[in-house]
C-alpha cells in the first residue's frame, strides 16, 4: 500500500509540474507583443520600456521567467499586466458566487441523477427506461449558454418570476441569493444529470450480475434490500468520485458558460473576461490551479480506491 | 394409454418448440457485425434519430441551393436599410431602432433577419455546414491521434506508455472549455504553421486536441489486454514488424470501440465548437456557425428572440440526434460497454 501511495503521489507531482510548464509556455506563446509595451502605455520611451522589462523580468531567459511566475503565484503576488489587479484577490472575490453555484448545482445533479439512474436501471428495457434515456440524451445535448438564454427569456423576462442576472451575496439577502441562483443551478445541473444518470444506470446493470448480488438474493433478502444495500451501494462509488472531479472543475472556473450567461461574476467569468482582454496572468492562474485541483483529487480518489479494494494496488 | 400418448406428444412438441425458438433467436454463423446490426435495427428510437441527423446533414449541404434558388440572398448579404415584401406590403428588414424583422415564413427572410439585415435561414444552413464541418474534422483528428497514442502506449508499455499516459493526464486535467478557449486564443492570434487565423481549421484543431484523452485512455486499456492474446503471440513469432502488429492485427479488433466513440466525440465536438464560438474564439465572424449566431442573437434579446431560438434549436436537435443514435449504437455493439466522456 505504501509503495502504491508513493508511486501515485510521484506521478501526481510529475503531472503537476508538466501542467505548470505547459500552461506557462502556452501563454508565453500568445503574441500580443512584449507585455512591457502594454504596461508602459502608448507614449513610453525605449528607456521606460526597458525599465519595465527589467522590473518584471521579461528580459531574462524563459526558465527564469517561469520560476519567477510560479513564485509569484504561490506567494500571492501575481498581478494582471493589463488591469493591474492582484489575481488571487480577484479569484477570492469571485469565489462566493462560484462556490454557491457549484455546491448548489452539485447536490441537485447528484440527487436527481441517482434517482433517475436507479429508476432507469430497475425498469431497463421497458418504456420508462426508454423515455428516461431520450430525456438524458436531450440533457447532455443542451449547451448551457443556450439553455440559460431560453430560461432567462421565458421565466425571467416574459414571466418575471426570476431576476435577469447577477449575484447577490448570501449574507446580504438570502432570499435574493436563492432567487438569483435557481436558474443557474438548473442550467448547470441539466448537463450533468443526463450524463450521470446514464453512467449510474450502466453501473447498476453491471453490478446486478455480480456474485455477491446472487448471494444476497439467495439468503432471502427482499428485492428492495438487495437494490439499496448491495447493488446501489457498490454502483455509487464511481459516481461519487466522478462527482468530486467535476465539482473541482466547476469550482475552478469550468462553469464558464453558465457563469457568463447569467453574469454571476464568478471565477469562470473572470476567466472569460480575461480571455476577451488577452490578459495572460489571470487566465494562466485559473487554468493552472483548476488543473492542479483535478490532478490532486484524482490522486486522492485513486488512493482511496486502492485502500478500499486491494486488487487495484497491483496495477 | 390415451393420456400417456397425449402427454408424450405434448412433451415432444414442447421440446421441438424449444429447439425452434432457440434456433430462431441465435441462428448459427452470425458474426458480431450482423448481430450488432440486428440489435440496432430493433431499436426504432435510435434509427429515427439517426435518420434525423442524416436529414439535417443533407439540408445543410444544400445551403447554396437554398441561398441561390429560394432566398436569392447570400449568407453575408447584409441589407440594413432595405425592405421586404410580406403579405403584400413592404416592411423594414431592420427597424429604425435596430430591431431586425422576425420570421416572415416567406422565401426571403423565412426565419427573419439578424441585426445586419442578413437572412437568418440562409445563415442557419451555412452555419450548420460550418458547425458540422468543424465537428467532423475535429472528430477525425481526435480519433486518428487517440488511436495512434493509445495503441502505441498499450502495445509498447514501459517508458512509451509512461510518457504518453502522463501526457494524456495533462490534457485531461484541464476542463474542456477552459483548455479550448486557451488554445483557441493562442492559435487565433498566432496561427500554427499552415493553420492560420480566421480559418475553420483553427477551432477544429483545438477541439481535436481537447478530446484525445477521452478516447486514447480506453483504447490503451483495451490494447493492454489484447496484446496478451494468442494471435498477437503468433504474429510476433512470424516476425511481423511492430507497425504491422499494431495496425494490421490490433486495430481491426478495436473497430467496435471506434464505431462507438465516433458519434460521442462528434456530438461533443459540435457542442464545444458552439461554446468556443459563443466565447468568441471559435468560428470567426462573418463566417456563420450555430454558436456565433446564438451570440449575435443574444445582443438583440428580448426584442428578436427568434435569432437565439432558431440556431439553438437546430444545434440541440443535431447534437441530440447524434447522441441518441450513438447510444443505440453502443447498446448494439457492446451492451456492457462503459463508454463515457466528461464535459
Amino acid at each position: 500500500m505504501t509503495r502504491f501511495v508513493i508511486r501515485r503521489i510521484l506521478a501526481m507531482l510529475v503531472v503537476m509540474i508538466v501542467i505548470s510548464i505547459v500552461t506557462f509556455l502556452l501563454f508565453e506563446a500568445i503574441p500580443n507583443g512584449n507585455p512591457a509595451f502594454r504596461l508602459a502605455g502608448r507614449t513610453a520611451t525605449a528607456a521606460e520600456i526597458h525599465q519595465i522589462e527589467v522590473k518584471y523580468g521579461f528580459d531574462k531567459p524563459i526558465f527564469v521567467q517561469y520560476a519567477r511566475t510560479m513564485k509569484n503565484i504561490f506567494t500571492g503576488q501575481a498581478y494582471s499586466y493589463t488591469q493591474g489587479f492582484n489575481v488571487l484577490d480577484e479569484i477570492r472575490a469571485g469565489a462566493p458566487a462560484t462556490l454557491s453555484l457549484a455546491l448548489g448545482a452539485g447536490f441537485i445533479w447528484l440527487f436527481i441523477s441517482v434517482v433517475i439512474g436507479t429508476v432507469a436501471a430497475v425498469r431497463a428495457g421497458k418504456y420508462t427506461d426508454r423515455v428516461l434515456t431520450v430525456l438524458a440524451m436531450a440533457g447532455v445535448s443542451f449547451p448551457p449558454f443556450f439553455l440559460g438564454a431560453v430560461l432567462l427569456y421565458f421565466l425571467g423576462y416574459k414571466a418575471g418570476i426570476f431576476p435577469l442576472e447577477g449575484y447577490v451575496k448570501l449574507t446580504q439577502n438570502p432570499v435574493q441569493w436563492f432567487m438569483h441562483l435557481v436558474l443557474p443551478w438548473v442550467t448547470l445541473s441539466v448537463l450533468f444529470i443526463g450524463f450521470y444518470s446514464r453512467v449510474l444506470r450502466s453501473n447498476i446493470l453491471d453490478t446486478a450480475n455480480e456474485d455477491f448480488v446472487r448471494a444476497a438474493r439467495a439468503k432471502g433478502l427482499s428485492e428492495r434490500q438487495v437494490l439499496l444495500r448491495h447493488i446501489l451501494r457498490n454502483s455509487l462509488l464511481p459516481i461519487i468520485s466522478l462527482w468530486g472531479l467535476d465539482l473541482a472543475q466547476v469550482i475552478g472556473g469550468g462553469a464558464i458558460l453558465t457563469e457568463s450567461v447569467y453574469n454571476l461574476h464568478g471565477i469562470g467569468q473572470l476567466a472569460a473576461d480575461s480571455i476577451g482582454r488577452l490578459d495572460i496572468v489571470p487566465i494562466l492562474v485559473i487554468v493552472m490551479l483548476t488543473a492542479f485541483a483535478v490532478v490532486v483529487l484524482a490522486a486522492v480518489i485513486d488512493i482511496l480506491y486502492a485502500y478500499l479494494d486491494p486488487r487495484i494496488r497491483l496495477v | 394409454m390415451a393420456t400417456t400418448s397425449a402427454s408424450g406428444t405434448e412433451f415432444s412438441e414442447g421440446l421441438n418448440a424449444g429447439f425452434e425458438t432457440g434456433g430462431g433467436e441465435l441462428p448459427p454463423g452470425l458474426g458480431p457485425w450482423r448481430l450488432a446490426w440486428r440489435r440496432l435495427r430493433r431499436n426504432k428510437v435510435a434509427l429515427f434519430f439517426g435518420g434525423l441527423f442524416l436529414l439535417i446533414v443533407v439540408v445543410c449541404l444544400l445551403a447554396p441551393v437554398y441561398s441561390q434558388d429560394v432566398a436569392h440572398l447570400g449568407p453575408n448579404t447584409g441589407n440594413i436599410t432595405g425592405t421586404v415584401n410580406v403579405g403584400g406590403h413592404a416592411q423594414n428588414i431592420v427597424s429604425l431602432t435596430g430591431i431586425p424583422i422576425g420570421p416572415t415564413w416567406h422565401s426571403q427572410y423565412f426565419f427573419g433577419a439578424d441585426t445586419n439585415g442578413r437572412d437568418t435561414a440562409v445563415r442557419l444552413l451555412y452555419g450548420g455546414r460550418n458547425s458540422l464541418e468543424v465537428g467532423a474534422i475535429a472528430t477525425v483528428l481526435t480519433m486518428v491521434l487517440a488511436l495512434i497514442l493509445g495503441v502505441a502506449a498499450g502495445y509498447f508499455r514501459g517508458l512509451a506508455d509512461g510518457l504518453i499516459s502522463r501526457g494524456l493526464d495533462v490534457i485531461w486535467a484541464y476542463p474542456a472549455v477552459l483548455l479550448g478557449i486557451t488554445l483557441g486564443t493562442v492559435i487565433a492570434v498566432n496561427g500554427i504553421g499552415p493553420i492560420q487565423a480566421n480559418n475553420l481549421l483553427v477551432p477544429a484543431f483545438v477541439i481535436g486536441i481537447v478530446y484525445i484523452p477521452y478516447v486514447a485512455k480506453p483504447v490503451r486499456a483495451q490494447v493492454l489486454t489484447l496484446r496478451e492474446r494468442e494471435f498477437i503471440d503468433a504474429a510476433r513469432q512470424q516476425g511481423l514488424s511492430h507497425a504491422h502488429i499494431m495496425f494490421g492485427e490490433l486495430l481491426p479488433n478495436l473497430a467496435s470501440t471506434i464505431i462507438v466513440f465516433v458519434p460521442l466525440i462528434l456530438a461533443n465536438a459540435i457542442l464545444l465548437e458552439a461554446a468556443l464560438s459563443y466565447l468568441g474564439v471559435g468560428v470567426e465572424p462573418p463566417a456563420p456557425s450555430w454558436g456565433n449566431m446564438i451570440t449575435t442573437g443574444l445582443s438583440t434579446i428580448p426584442a428578436a428572440f427568434s435569432n437565439v431560438l432558431v440556431p439553438g434549436i437546430m444545434l440541440v436537435l443535431t447534437v441530440m440526434s447524434i447522441n441518441i443514435f450513438g447510444d443505440g449504437l453502443r447498446d448494439a455493439f457492446d451492451p456492457r460497454a462503459k463508454v463515457r466522456i466528461a464535459h
